[in-house]
């Protein structure tokens, strides 16, 4: 039992006694057992911990992309498991910005195209769709390759639209899993970057997978994923 | 439509399996198109036959001939108001490609069973006044340039030589939607020149005072030649011009099991198509729902561009059958209506698009139901 340190209603991620377990064939494998977390509004969480300990589960689990064996998931105040997928969706699209380790651009759409893809969903018109697309590729520095297509684009780039694609509706939470992983040093600190400023400058709450050391640097805390059970590091900046 | 720049994206990322779908609705529209065409041409003759005429042919084939004396004999039946006759001639006018129908006529009793024929009656005296003169359909005049005056030179086929006419009149049908091309001479002059057949007639046609009673005629007539050498066969026009189609074989049963099986195979190899580039994009259709595309918006961009591609290579397929008719009747004279009308190309094109309907429905289904962890561990 870590983190229950959001006092009352106003953190923005509450997780309760999740468990996650998968079958295959016979076998069952507990992949979340009891895991709790809080997040306040506007922390940057890293969370840690060998291949295969379950991080991207939770992950999906707080994106309501997959839904939990047992336990509850709220996002500033709403509960998860009570939505129905279609509202599930419409949740994704309003409150979540998710970024993928592979990028996850779509290769026939431009770069703009991309980032603009959220927007579609709102009943924006075609010129506030433009204003708000080119704010997000200002903000991650990519203002001159709207027109390109992923495959023009270095790993580097593709993740920033990726990100811009994330934060373009204004999102409260961004979900990211291993966003450095695919990246070589120096890029991966520019991502690093990018993501601290987005929580410190835009005060996105960030949850973020990573086997990256280096995140230490931007996170405020770092959690630890082992067999199940999510356990505090001690300070940030120690590992 | 905001999200069509998607669909188009869509398509284009497989150009070529793009253009050979649209392809395969292209083609299968335009044989639709083309059977429809056909078809209506075939049972042109049907719609415009009189009902209260019948026609009375050699019962062993209708190109074999009956004596001139049935005239006499058909006439003295109960019920019928007046009996003509006439004979397929075969002529070719320069070139075989020129096909037309051109008949020879007893003119004493022709426009009296064909009343729907209208011609000026100044013209009709002027073929009644030259027993080399003709009268020909307006479709045929136009088609050749001919005017009243001209001299028609047509080789025999079956009585050989070559055959003079001179145009004395251009008739029109009542009902000027329906064709006019057929080439019409005097009995008398044939009669007088050939040099065997003498005394045959090729077919009778008898108009009933009243149709209902038409059944009762029918059997009349063919009992009153039964057991002599020229057995006849009665029926209406109608069944008859039907049934010179169905000769050729059940033009409509095949036209319809043609363009089952040309439908059948499009929606397989469609359906295939889109289910393969569906499952192609398995990861980018999980994206789309991370992002917050709904189950259905997902369902709808899939059918959509099946919808599009099959929307497109339909109007394609129409507008090529469309350009061909209006090139004319290509077998010179056998499909004499060669014409799509614009509810075929309606029907056409709602076909394509519930084809496609179908074929991009199952994938699409399938994109729906795909759960985004699933498709993401596929990755
Ligand atoms: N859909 C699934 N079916 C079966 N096992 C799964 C499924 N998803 C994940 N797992 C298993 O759950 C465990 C945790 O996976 P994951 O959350 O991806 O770990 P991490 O992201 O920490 O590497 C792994 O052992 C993985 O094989
Ligand atoms: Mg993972």
């Amino acid at each position: 039992m870590v983190r229950l340190d959001c006092r009352g209603e106003d953190c923005i991620v509450k997780v309760r006694d999740l468990d996650k377990k998968y079958y295959r064939g016979n076998e069952v494998i507990d992949v979340l057992r009891g895991t709790n977390l809080d997040v306040s509004p506007g922390e940057f969480i890293a969370f840690m911990g060998p291949s295969g300990s379950g991080k991207t589960t939770l992950l999906n689990l707080v994106g309501g992309l997959d839904e939990p064996t047992a336990g509850t998931i709220f996002i500033g105040g709403e509960e998860l498991n009570k939505l129905s997928r279609r509202e599930l969706a419409r949740f994704r699209a309003r409150y979540i910005g998710f970024i993928f380790q592979l990028y996850n651009l779509i290769p026939v759409l431009t770069a703009y195209q991309n980032v603009q893809l959220p927007l579609l969903l709102t009943s924006l018109s075609k010129k506030e769709r433009i204003k708000h697309v080119e704010t997000a590729l200002a903000i991650v520095g990519l203002t001159g390759r709207m027109k390109h297509f992923p495959s023009q684009l270095s790993g580097g780039e593709a993740q920033r639209v990726a990100i811009a694609r994330a934060i373009v509706t204004d999102p409260v939470l961004l979900l990211c899993d291993e966003p450095t992983g695919d990246l070589d040093r120096e890029t991966g600190d520019g991502i690093l970057e990018l993501l601290g400023r987005l929580s410190k400058e835009f005060g996105k709450t960030v949850l973020m997978v990573t086997h990256d050391a280096r995140a230490a640097a931007v996170a405020d805390s770092i959690l630890h994923l082992d067999k199940g059970i999510l356990v505090e590091a001690q300070e940030p900046g120690v590992f | 439509m905001k999200y069509l720049h998607i669909i188009l994206a869509n398509l284009k990322r497989k150009k070529f399996r793009t253009i050979l779908t649209i392809g395969s609705f292209a083609a299968a529209l335009f044989l639709f198109g083309l059977l429809t065409v056909i078809d209506k041409a075939m049972n042109s003759g049907a719609d415009f036959a009189g009902a209260d005429r019948l026609l009375v042919i050699n019962k062993v084939s209708l190109i074999m001939p009956l004596p001139y004396a049935y005239l006499e004999r058909i006439r003295q039946i109960e019920g019928i108001e007046e009996v003509t006759f006439s004979v397929w001639f075969g002529g070719v006018y320069q070139d075989p490609k020129n096909f037309f129908p051109n008949i020879a006529i007893d003119t004493g009793t022709y426009r009296r069973v064909y009343s729907d024929i209208v011609i000026a009656d100044g013209q009709w005296n002027d073929f009644l006044a030259d027993r080399q003169g003709a009268i020909v359909g307006q479709d045929l005049a136009k088609r050749f340039g001919w005017k009243i005056g001209d001299r028609i030179p047509l080789e025999g086929t079956i009585w050989p030589g070559v055959w003079e006419f001179n145009i004395r009149g251009i008739w029109e049908m009542e009902d000027k939607s329906l064709p006019s091309s057929d080439f019409y001479f005097r009995y008398d002059y044939l009669e007088e020149q050939r040099p065997w057949g003498k005394g045959t007639v090729g077919w009778y046609i008898v108009k009933v005072t009243d149709p209902s009673a038409g059944a009762g005629i029918v059997s009349a007539i063919d009992g009153r030649f039964e057991n002599s050498p020229y057995e006849t066969k009665t029926d209406t026009e109608k069944v008859f011009l039907t049934g010179f189609a169905n000769q050729i074989g059940n033009i409509r049963l095949i036209i319809i099991s043609v363009g089952a099986v040309v439908f059948i195979t499009l929606l397989l190899v469609t359906g295939n198509t889109m289910a393969i580039s569906v499952r192609e994009r398995t990861g980018e259709l999980a994206v789309l729902k991370t992002l917050g595309f709904s189950d259905a918006g997902v369902l709808g961009l899939v059918v959509s561009e099946s919808l599009l591609i099959s929307g497109i290579g339909g109007l394609i397929g129409l507008a090529l059958v469309k350009l061909f008719t209006l090139g004319g009747d290509p077998t010179g004279g056998f499909l004499q209506v060669f014409y799509l009308p614009p509810e075929a190309i309606g029907v056409g094109f709602l076909i394509a698009l519930l084809m496609g309907f179908v074929a991009g429905f199952i994938p699409g289904v399938n994109a729906m139901r795909l759960r985004i962890v699933t498709a993401f561990r596929r990755i």
